[in-house]
């Protein structure tokens, strides 16, 4: 629960400061987690570009992991991958 | 300044020639549309700087007064009856973004059965909206709110919507005498406009209108709340500074020969003027009767109307609108503000003019009269075949 009093707050439900979407860990949402299984995955990037919260990282042009911090589960990248390399598993506990 | 007539709704937009706002976003509707066909036609004359936008519907205008008001844009529109109903959802959206849009609000039943006529639903079905409610008795008023409501809604302690409203035809459509202000004085008055933040300033880039959750959005409830216990004190500063200009003072609610008087009937509106000349008449029979016009709705001014009424025999409330299932809108408020009150007076209540049913004196003499000789029920309906 947040703090802050309704005194403190900017009116209206603005936000501002800029890029706060960063600090705002959409990755709580999360029931479900990708995993990729690395030997089918092409590095074609489709799960990159489908990503809505830019949580497929990549370094020198390949797919390297997920950023758990803000993704939220939704599975579109295990939809969109031709490979079929991504699969979502439970989240436990 | 010399006096010139039009009717309420030329009136208004000449009050909008003189304050030239950024943005006027607005679709035309019975009995609002001179207001906006006039100033249209000062925009293409190039009269006025005024970015105007015709849009497809009222729910549409008041978004695109949305947007304007949160770039940065002095912003007004206006609307009556189905017109005001069509906006409902985005009301709330201007006024939850706590923005300063200034809009006329020509008062009008409103459908089913269809009907173009007076009264004052329109604006009731609003009340909670959070916009500041003010309402005018004749041209005069409606041209002098509509100067005085830019900067109420635009004041810092304030920034919220304003509805100014206006009896549909009977102010909007007939021809008064009335005193406007010249140019300059109204221009100097209302002044530039400021604003906060804007979604234009890319130094300072911010999100109007984000997602609120439960853990944020009571808070920001809250602070709407607390923005329009700000707004009387602003309402009363701002009168005074006009009436510096014009000579004409204006309070939120304003008694007329009360000092003596054992029973007064309180209206808002046009009706306001009429139980003025009633009061004459009856005070002329040795009649010790008053009246009072409220002129602020939303904030409403309880502690005020309390003060004003208290120790006198009998008050009768006069409501051109109905809570269907309850009673008029202005009565709870009223026996609201009288509960802790050491002196109550009788209170009743008389739904009247309903689809714009006229208002005869005579009727309203028999209201005083009720009040004389305490007859007429808690809620009554004044003039309806039963
Ligand atoms: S879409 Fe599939 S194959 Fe392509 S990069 Fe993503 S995980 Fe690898
Ligand atoms: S599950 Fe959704 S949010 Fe998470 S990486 Fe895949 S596409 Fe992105």
């Amino acid at each position: 629960m947040a703090n802050e009093k309704a005194s403190e707050l900017p009116e209206g439900g603005m936000i501002i400061e800029a890029g706060s979407s960063r600090k705002y860990l959409t990755g709580d949402w999360r029931s479900k987690r990708p995993e990729c299984d690395e030997l089918k995955c092409t590095n074609c990037l489709i799960c990159w570009i489908y990503c809505p919260d830019n949580s497929i990282i990549v370094k020198d042009g390949k797919r390297v992991a997920f950023r758990l911090t803000h993704c939220k589960g939704c599975g579109i990248c295990a939809n969109q991958c031709p490979a079929k390399a991504i699969t979502m598993k439970d989240e436990v506990g | 300044m010399k006096k010139i007539a039009m009717n309420g709704d030329q009136a208004i937009a000449l009050s909008w020639k003189q304050i030239e706002p950024d943005v006027v976003a607005s679709y035309p509707i019975t009995p609002q549309t001179i207001i906006v066909e006039t100033f249209s036609e000062y925009v293409a004359d190039g009269l006025v700087n005024t970015e105007y936008i015709c849009a497809e519907s009222e729910h549409s205008a008041m978004s695109v007064c949305i947007g304007a008001s949160a770039s940065g844009a002095r912003t007004a529109t206006a609307t009556a009856s189905a017109g005001l109903a069509f906006m409902w959802e985005v009301l709330y959206v201007a006024s939850g973004m706590r923005l300063p849009i200034v809009m006329v609000v020509a008062n009008r039943a409103l459908s089913g059965p269809i009907n173009i006529h007076c009264d004052h639903s329109d604006a009731m079905g609003a009340r909670d909206s959070g916009w500041i409610q003010l309402f005018g008795e004749n041209v005069q008023e409606a041209y002098d709110n509509s100067i005085m409501s830019f900067r109420v809604a635009e004041h810092m302690d304030v920034r919220m919507p304003m509805m100014t409203c206006l009896d549909g035809f009977i102010v909007t459509h007939s021809l008064e005498r009335f005193e406007p202000l010249p140019d300059d004085v109204v221009k100097s008055f209302v002044g530039p406009f400021k604003y906060r933040r804007s979604l234009l300033d890319f130094k300072n880039p911010i999100t109007m209108g984000p997602f609120d959750w439960t853990d944020y959005y009571f808070e920001h409830k809250y602070q709407q709340v607390e923005a329009m216990k700000r707004v009387t004190p602003v309402v009363n500063s701002v009168a005074k500074e006009y009436s510096k200009i014009s000579g004409r003072d204006y309070q939120i609610i304003e008694p007329y020969k009360l000092e003596d008087a054992d029973y007064a009937v309180l209206a808002m509106g046009s009706t306001a003027g009429t139980l003025k000349e009633m009061v004459d008449e009856l005070r002329a029979e040795g009649k010790k009767v008053g009246s009072i016009k409220l002129r602020l709705f939303r904030p409403f001014p309880h502690a005020e109307l309390a003060k004003m009424i208290e120790g006198l025999k009998g008050v009768a409330i006069m409501d051109r609108a109905v809570s269907i299932g309850a009673e008029g809108p202005i009565f709870p408020e009223a026996r609201s503000a009288l509960y802790e009150a050491k002196e109550r007076p009788r209170l009743t209540n008389y739904v009247y003019g309903l689809g714009g049913r006229d208002i005869r004196p005579e009727e309203l003499k028999y209201v005083f009269n009720q009040l004389i000789h305490k007859e007429g029920d808690t809620v009554n309906y004044l003039g309806v075949r039963k």
